[in-house]
């Protein structure tokens, strides 16, 4: 087995995967890639299956000795990554040799990155899973994020590229400026009266410093519910837009708390979900109302998309 | 009168009632049950609570038309389902300071002694109304409204894992350690999340609780033999 040297760690750095299903009963949301579509991408373009764990960078990438040969890919936000001070390109496989180092600096649009490797890393799985859930310190290396001198797991590779699919078009990825994610209505929408909804859609909100892979809180106009609105404690769904007592929205991650308290506005819909992942403090989001139906659709719409782009260069 | 409505375009809320009430939670655990039995297909996870269940889904795998169609009939069904077993699960606790720095303020804020809030806190049985919030973290109720307590104007940075703790009228467990804004009365030390197993919590939804005071030398002798375990 050969070993991937953290020689830097960047600012968040996890082993991710696709997600921790079937645990909400126990508290434990499902965490995975915050950015599902540039992960499958990435581990298709590596030869994996799209659910192989990978690693998710933040915002700084990290730098990487592999130890052995290695075929490689990286996807998401674009970290300029170089590779013994030669440009390295993203959204490609490339053929990495013994000793040689990856070095990702800092991403300049968007917010997460992933570096995949042929055949994926080797991490014993939690609960059927090897994503990293930080907040309960579960999965993924030791339950953390990488720091200097970790060394991971992966199986040595020296044959060939797999076939490439295509990169996929930057609106896809990150959404726009400002970023459009649109939403359903939310369990409790009846909560707010017309004008605070209409003040909802039609503003735009700025992604703050308080932003994670639990959530992200948003400034911005205060949306306030009618009076003696009152709920008890229920289960959340990824991407709820949970409005808090001081009005302004608050985005649920991949791993939110499993319940909450506060009124859900609205909730984005799946086929906008990882473009949250992509989402940087100052960025500009618009929350746009769409269908159950539209929703759907959209989403075999991207899914097909997705299809596509693995066939065109196969 | 049951609710079954789209709560995402990637999940259903089943809601049983509207207030807190045994009775609403012991339908909301009985369709849990029911529901984890059937193992319905695209189905990703269920998420109980005080009157509500959560039932998130893979929309590229299943439709959520077919799918509320199916809930809808199934919450329709008799209830001839069996509710799951109820445990009885003790907990010890060692109250007071240090492990418990708020349990004087408490007190004060009552008007009782930090004895009478420890007897009326570990005297009365709780039921677990379901995980949240954090892994294995317990809702607990049957709390004696004597012992209720605001949260704190500014929550902790760092709650230690095992801390026992009041907030509103609601008691709980900080399973792991986790920024908290309740006030603490004391910790236990039991392990309550454990992630590598199955199940990976020592509460499970529809548990009763009781406390039990402990002294500090039962509780480094009861870590210590909980550490060896692992």
């Amino acid at each position: 087995m050969a070993r991937l040297r953290v020689v830097r760690p960047g600012l968040q750095t996890t082993v991710q995967d696709l997600g921790r299903y079937g645990f909400a009963h126990f508290g434990i949301s499902a965490s995975g890639a915050a950015d599902p579509v540039s992960f499958r991408l990435g581990n298709r373009l590596a030869g994996n299956p799209e659910g192989s764990p990978a690693l998710e960078m933040t915002l700084v990438g990290g730098e990487f000795e592999f130890e052995e040969p290695a075929v490689v890919a990286a996807a998401g936000a674009d970290f300029a990554a170089t590779m013994d001070r030669s440009p390295f390109p993203p959204w490609t496989s490339v053929q990495v040799e013994k000793g040689q180092t990856l070095c990702f600096s800092a991403c300049r649009r968007g917010a997460r990155g992933y570096l995949c490797i042929r055949g994926g890393l080797r991490i014993p799985p939690v609960l059927g899973s090897a994503s990293t859930h930080l907040f309960s310190a579960m999965g993924g290396y030791q339950g953390r994020a990488l720091k200097k001198g970790d060394l991971l797991e992966y199986a040595p590779v020296r044959t060939g590229a797999p076939p490439q699919p295509a990169r996929p078009p930057e609106s896809m990825i990150f959404g726009g400026n400002p970023v459009r994610l649109r939403v359903t209505a939310g369990p409790q929408l009846d909560f707010f009266p017309p004008e605070a909804r209409a003040l909802f859609s039609a503003s735009l909100y700025q992604v703050s410093e308080e932003f994670s892979r639990m959530g992200l809180r948003l400034g911005g106009p205060a949306v306030t519910a009618r009076e003696r609105s009152e709920m008890v404690t229920e289960g959340v769904s990824l991407g709820a837009v949970q409005i808090a007592g001081n009005g302004r929205p608050i985005l649920l991650f991949v791993e939110h708390q499993t319940t909450g308290g506060y009124p859900k506005i609205a909730n984005v819909i799946s086929a906008d979900l990882h473009r949250i992942g992509q989402l940087r403090p100052g960025d500009q989001v618009r929350f746009e109302f769409a269908t159950l139906e539209d929703a759907w659709s959209l989403l075999q719409e991207q899914e097909a998309l997705l299809r596509s782009l693995g066939q065109e260069d196969a | 009168m049951v609710t079954v409505r789209f709560a995402s375009d990637h999940s259903i809320r089943v809601a049983f009632g509207e207030g807190i009430s045994p009775d609403c939670h012991r339908e909301v655990r009985r369709f849990w049950a029911l529901l984890s039995a059937e193992n319905i297909g695209g189905v990703l996870s269920l998420h109980p609570a005080y009157n509500s269940l959560l039932v998130s889904f893979d929309p590229r795998v299943t439709r959520g038309p077919e799918l509320l169609e199916t809930l809808q009939a199934l919450v329709r069904l008799p209830d001839r389902f069996p509710l799951p077993e109820s445990r009885l699960v003790e907990i010890p606790v060692c109250y007071g300071n240090p492990m418990g720095p708020d349990l004087e303020q408490v007190a004060e804020l009552a008007g009782l002694t930090a004895e009478k809030v420890v007897a009326l806190h570990s005297g009365a049985e709780y039921l677990v109304y379901f995980l949240g919030f954090s892994p294995g973290f317990p809702y607990l109720g049957g709390m004696p409204e004597e012992i209720s307590a605001p949260r704190l104007a500014a929550p902790r940075r760092q709650v230690p894992a095992g801390s026992v703790a009041i907030g509103g009228k609601q008691t709980g467990i900080y399973p792991v350690s986790s920024p908290g804004g309740w006030q603490l009365i004391g910790r236990t030390p039991r392990t309550l999340f454990f992630p590598g197993q199955r199940p990976p919590t020592l509460l499970q939804m529809g548990d009763r609780v009781r406390f039990v005071p402990i002294s500090p030398g039962d509780y480094e002798r009861l870590k210590s033999r909980e550490e060896a375990i692992g």
